[in-house]
């Protein structure tokens, strides 16, 4: 046993390729199966004619990218792009100040980005629950409202664009801080010293050397946040109803409620090209500068 | 060697200058001038205070008590960008997302200059610190070598012409052969320019090379200032003596005074003179550093009358190229060590032999009277 083996150690150890197949292959298989595959037969299902009762039939047709382009999805999707768009700026905005406090916290940091992290440790379901606690006709919001006496009557905030734009940003606002963060982390306060040595005040240190060269985090947040809110759906249902469609909705209807699993699959292919559109777009933009932005 | 007495107000003045970290003093009450166009290095340790010193200069921390003037102005209150003082750091502090040209014009870009002048002193000041700009202009600082990353550090500090420079152990990562170079274009550059440099090394030998004067730190004073012949030849603790360059410490209780010269009993065996200085007490105990290339080996017996002498056997000889030193064990036990220039072992080679007995010999004048033990 113990032989066989030393025997396929010593074997690995002369084989760098078999090696890394070795360390990569559990991975790639994972991916492969429930990954790729899952992504080539919604793409197929999705070139394919529905069925009458979920599923496809054999064939080829574009009918459901065509469908797609009508009015009232393109609306859904107009306003999906607006929300994700808007859920990323006010992340970045609230997130960046963040990021900046606890990368200068000195001996606090491990604190603060322990709390930057504990919302993690409650699933996002009972988290997005808790807004609508908060954010109803008697929840604790208007409740404490009414009690100062600073309005007459509830405010409507449940069931509001602004309560979906505020339950995404609450979802995703710690994937901004993270990467920022990190980036900030990184930054040698020397550089910053420098700059005041060259009359830079602190205001025009941060705006020429602190903010340039926490780009890569401020970007890899971004990512973060935008992507995955393009696709949410649980915030939309939950605190905007079912009168604010996001296309995640969309999507999820289509294959539960509709049982159109070809529409749904062509759905899904327009948001991820949509997505990868945008993210190609910036790196190409992006890509001569690379060099200097380490 | 030395500077002339200063006409004008010192560019850079510290009175009683304090600044404690917590419960540690870095800097405990030092008062330096420094005169303008000079070179003054700061000497010192690792954890002596010379580094929080040269950042009390550029505003980067405020001290706790005590005065510091830059010009004759008082600049406590002030912020490090309001000085104007440029400052090299040891870890170059180049900015890494901007190319070498973006750098050196940073300091011009924010005092908002005029984009053809901006270009016309990058060029100057990369020609100044012997970078060819067609080459280097649109390099980024990771494509350079240290030494270059330090060129361009200089480079963007003194396009803005300060009148005082702050240099934080600026060679300190550089290897030896290039450091030797770049410390005689600093010094070149501080008499072509006239500005001020403040230079700040834990290197004896850099401090000596290239500054006009030095202050040495010990434990957050300075424990001596002066040109580095007066440190090196008449340091005036023992903690200076050992510090810069090798020393032969010597003990022994002040015995006689007679024409100038103090008579002192070594513990074991022995007498030596020394010049009369002001720490002598009749009684009290002498100690002096003695330099090893200003001591000399006869044989026993063969000392010159005015020298000291004191007899020992030879416990090693050292072969060094330049010098070699032989390492003497004196009668009592203790140890000195003699440089003698090397004339050539293949041709001339010295008479001394391991186990061999021998006489050291020196002037009285060569021993630094010490004020402490």
């Amino acid at each position: 046993m113990s032989g066989a083996r030393r025997r396929l150690l010593a074997w690995l150890q002369r084989r760098p390729a078999a090696r890394a197949w070795a360390l990569l292959g559990p991975g790639m298989v994972w991916l492969v199966l429930f990954f790729l595959l899952p992504l080539v037969i919604m793409a197929a299902y999705s070139l394919m004619p529905r069925g009458t009762y979920g599923g496809v039939q054999p064939g080829f047709t574009l009918e459901h990218y065509r469908r797609f382009f009508d009015p009232l999805y393109l609306a859904i999707l107009r306003r999906t792009v607006v929300w994700s768009v808007g859920c990323t700026v006010v992340c970045l905005l609230v997130g960046y100040p963040v990021a900046y406090l606890v990368a200068r916290a000195g001996r606090w940091r491990a604190v603060l980005l322990f709390l930057v992290v504990l919302p993690f440790w409650t699933s996002f379901l009972v988290r997005t629950f808790a807004m609508i606690f908060l954010l109803r006709d008697g929840g604790l919001v208007n409740t404490v409202l009414l009690r100062l006496g600073l309005i007459d009557a509830p405010l409507t905030l449940l069931y509001t664009p602004f309560a979906v734009l505020l339950g995404l940003v609450y979802g995703f606002l710690p994937f901004m801080i993270l990467p920022i963060y990190a980036s900030l982390e990184k930054l040698d306060p020397t550089l910053l010293e420098a700059a005041e040595t060259l009359g830079a005040t602190p205001a025009a240190g941060f705006r020429r050397i602190t903010f340039p060269l926490s780009l890569p985090g401020v970007v890899a947040g971004c990512f973060l946040v935008f992507i995955p809110s393009m696709g949410s759906f649980l915030t939309a249902d939950l605190l905007g109803g079912a009168k604010q469609l996001m296309i995640g909705n969309l999507i999820q209807n289509q294959f539960a409620a509709a049982r159109n699993w070809p529409f749904g699959s062509a759905a899904s292919f327009v948001v991820t090209a949509l997505v990868l559109v945008a993210v190609i777009t910036y790196l190409r933009v992006r890509e001569p500068a690379a060099d200097g932005a380490r | 060697m030395a500077a002339p007495p200063p006409p004008s107000p010192p560019v850079v003045q510290l009175t009683q200058v304090s600044k404690s970290f917590g419960e540690v003093r870095a800097v405990d009450r030092v008062s330096l001038e420094i005169r303008r166009g000079e070179f003054f290095s700061i000497l010192g340790p690792s954890g002596c205070g010379k580094t929080t010193t040269l950042r009390l200069l550029a505003g980067f921390e405020q001290p706790d008590a005590g005065e510091i003037r830059l010009l004759g102005r008082r600049v406590n209150d002030e912020r490090a960008y309001q000085r104007g003082i440029g400052m090299v750091f040891q870890n170059y502090a180049l900015f890494p997302h901007l190319s070498v040209e973006r750098n050196v014009a940073f300091g011009l870009e924010q005092r908002r200059r005029p984009a053809a002048e901006i270009r016309v002193r990058v060029e100057r000041a990369l020609g100044m610190v012997r970078l060819d700009p067609a080459t280097y202009r649109a390099r980024m600082p990771a494509q350079l070598s240290g030494g270059q990353r330090q060129r361009v550090a200089l480079a963007r500090a003194l396009v803005l012409e300060p009148e005082i420079l702050l240099l934080d152990e600026p060679l300190g990562a550089i290897d030896l052969q290039l450091r030797k170079e770049m410390q005689l274009e600093l010094k070149a550059l501080n008499q072509q320019l006239g500005t001020t440099f403040v230079y700040v090394t834990h290197d004896q030998e850099e401090a000596l090379t290239m500054s006009d004067r030095i202050a040495v730190m010990e434990q957050a004073r300075v424990a001596q200032l002066g040109t580095p012949a007066e440190i090196y030849e008449s340091p005036r603790t023992a903690f200076v003596a050992r510090f810069i360059g090798a020393s032969n410490f010597m003990t022994g209780v002040a015995a006689r005074r007679s024409g100038g010269q103090w008579e002192v009993s070594r513990p074991g065996d022995g007498v030596f003179r020394v010049p009369d200085h002001a720490a002598i007490r009749q009684g009290g105990e002498v100690w002096i550093a003695v330099r090893p290339e200003w001591m000399d080996l006869w044989r026993p017996g063969d000392v010159p009358p005015a020298e000291n002498s004191l007899g020992g056997v030879v416990r090693e000889v050292i072969y060094r190229g330049e010098t070699i030193h032989v390492l003497v064990g004196l009668t009592d036990g203790e140890d000195v060590t003699v440089a003698l220039r090397n004339e050539g072992q293949l041709s001339k080679p010295l008479p001394w032999r391991r186990g061999d007995p021998v006489a050291v010999g020196w002037l009285p004048e060569d021993c630094q009277v010490l004020e402490d033990g």
